[in-house]
């Protein structure tokens, strides 16, 4: 549905973007994740047609989003940074406004708009002036507009910006819902979002793709190694070279004791060599108390400061 | 042609539901009145000097004309009132929507840029209506106690109207080039004051040069028509200088999607 090949974006002599490929496939939801001024908003002004790349191309449903740039605005529905909002309209008046010019059909527009309030609960302030809706609602109201000439393809930064906690449920639940139909590539700089929204994530770092896969397959990739984490009740030292001379071991730290005698390990292992069954008889062996020991996960924070921080 | 339309709307309503519309009208007519007011007495104290002259040297009453001495003035008063109130009905066009990220809603919908920009000029086309049609007023208050000539107060409107459209052309035009309102104002004061004066030059700059001058002073062209005379020759000027900065301004708006770098 979206193929993004090579794009390079310079402003000057700055580069935003370098050489950024990419794709998505219809109905899939993508998470485009980087940190601030990585540019993810880049990447989608030129999606949505709002600004040319320098270099490189871009199609959007079949259409370059250059040469075919109104078909292209046709079926995107988007909701920048900052909600497009005239403050001076009221909610269902601004609605009303973008139906026409998203090319809703007049008798429909009515329909269109009641629909997509229902959708995004603004219903209670159909009639408020923007300019006094709290900030969750605004961002409400920008994703009513992005949504209401239900668009193939759904571009969102940072959609959740603003809201509070169960306003940001509701509007991933929202999103998730949209997914299916919709193809949608939403941008965040909060990792539990991608993990719970997307089903593909694209990790962007100073203009270059670093990363891209799903949650899962991303965190199992990266880990070069895995980990384990053990506690034991027993004397720190000892346990500790103990640990380090059974085979397979690569590397163990020691992650706070809750008393004298309590030590908890994080223990990096050698890939695929689970090393439970030989740890456990280890410290049975020993003599000392085994309290916990369990296989550790790299949680997407890990993998993407691992990405954006190496030089 | 819907699209046009929608925003046509949307920029008339945002005009009458912010306090815009209501303070340049308010101010507008509010100079205006006081130029009416002052170029009426002073042509009534002519009149009565004159008609007191031609008692004493009894003579008969010189034919005083209303349409020279009190309309033609007028219309031109109005003239150079628009030079500072159009920019204040302009400045907001663009600059506004730059200013508040709205313009990336236009520019990511499936909106022609002739559209949009069409949309908002003529709102501000009507907007500048409502200001001269409500100095109506003035010519109801001349035709009931005095004969002015129909045909000039009509032809004068027109070239108002005329006028008003080249400056509000000028005035989206520049609005494109900032987000900054007050920048977009001043500006756009600056310019039509150019070209309300070019003209001046034309004396003294060289014959071919001069003619140039001249004929693009909008200043000119519209004495004509506040003189009663309707030439296709000023039309043609005035709806070519509306063209010519439409088209700067679809290239200003546009130029967004070819800057690539």
């Amino acid at each position: 549905m979206i193929e993004v090949e090579h794009l390079t974006k310079q402003y000057g002599a700055k580069t935003a973007i370098d050489d950024v490929s990419f794709h998505v496939d219809k109905g899939e939801i993508l998470g485009f994740l980087g940190p601030n001024a990585a540019g993810k908003t880049t990447t989608m002004r030129i999606l949505t047609c709002y600004m040319p790349a320098t270099s490189g191309t871009a199609k959007v449903a079949g259409y370059d989003v250059f040469e075919n740039s109104l078909e292209v605005r046709k079926r995107i529905g988007y909701l920048p940074e900052n909600p497009p909002l005239y403050t001076e309209m009221t909610t269902r008046g601004y609605l009303t406004f973008v139906a026409k010019i998203k090319g809703i059909e007049n008798r429909e527009v009515k329909v269109r708009v009641e629909e997509v309030m229902e959708k995004t609960g603004i219903k209670d302030v159909a009639d408020t002036i923007i300019k006094y809706l709290s900030k969750g609602y605004k961002q409400r109201v920008g994703i009513a507009q992005a949504i209401i000439h239900n668009p193939d393809v759904l571009i969102l930064d940072e959609p959740t910006v603003g809201l509070d906690p169960k306003q940001i449920i509701e509007v991933r639940e929202l999103i998730k819902s949209l997914g299916g139909d919709h193809t949608v590539i939403l941008s965040t700089h909060i990792l539990p979002e991608v993990s719970m929204t997307c089903g593909r994530v694209v990790i962007i770092n100073k203009g270059k793709v670093v990363a891209s896969d799903t949650p899962e397959n991303l965190t199992k990739r990266l880990k070069g190694s895995e980990s384990l984490f053990l506690e034991v009740e027993g004397p720190r030292k000892e346990v500790e070279t103990k640990i380090k001379m059974v085979k397979g071991v690569k590397k163990v730290d020691c992650e706070g004791t809750t008393n004298e005698n309590v030590v908890g390990f994080k223990i990096e292992t050698e890939i695929n060599k689970d090393l439970r069954k030989e740890l456990a008889s280890l410290i049975v062996n020993q003599g000392w108390g085994l309290l916990e020991l369990r296989p550790v996960g790299m949680s997407l924070e890990e993998i993407f400061l691992h990405l954006t921080t190496k030089e | 042609m819907k699209n046009c339309c929608a925003i046509f709307n949307r920029e008339l309503r945002s005009y009458f539901t912010s306090p815009i519309a209501y303070a340049v009208l308010a101010g507008f007519l509010f100079i205006a009145g006081y130029f009416f007011y002052a170029i009426l007495s002073s042509f009534l104290q002519y009149a009565l000097r004159s008609s007191m002259q031609a008692q004493y040297y009894r003579m008969a009453p010189p034919a005083i004309n209303v349409n020279m001495l009190a309309l033609r003035p007028f219309f031109y008063n109005i003239a150079i009132i628009m030079v500072f109130a159009v920019p204040a009905i302009t400045m907001r066009l663009y600059a506004e929507e730059k200013k508040t990220g709205t313009i990336e809603l236009l520019l990511t919908s499936p909106v022609k840029s002739i559209e949009t920009i069409l949309g908002k000029y003529f709102a501000a086309l009507v907007l500048y209506t409502v200001l001269i049609a409500a100095t109506g007023i003035y010519q109801i208050i001349l035709f009931t106690h005095g004969n002015p000539e129909i045909g000039q107060i009509l032809s004068s409107y027109l070239g108002l109207f005329l006028l008003g459209g080249s400056f509000i052309a000028v005035g989206i035009f520049v609005s494109t080039l900032t987000d900054n309102q007050i920048v977009a104002v001043f500006v756009t004061m600056i310019l039509l004051l150019l070209f309300w004066v070019i003209g001046w030059a034309s004396d003294f700059a060289g014959s071919t040069i001069g003619g140039f001058l001249g004929y693009i002073s909008l200043l000119t062209h519209f004495d004509e028509f506040a003189k009663g005379v309707i030439d296709v020759k000023d039309i043609v000027l005035y709806l070519s200088f509306i063209f010519f900065f439409l088209f700067l301004t679809w290239t200003s708006v546009e130029s967004v999607r070819w800057r690539t770098k």
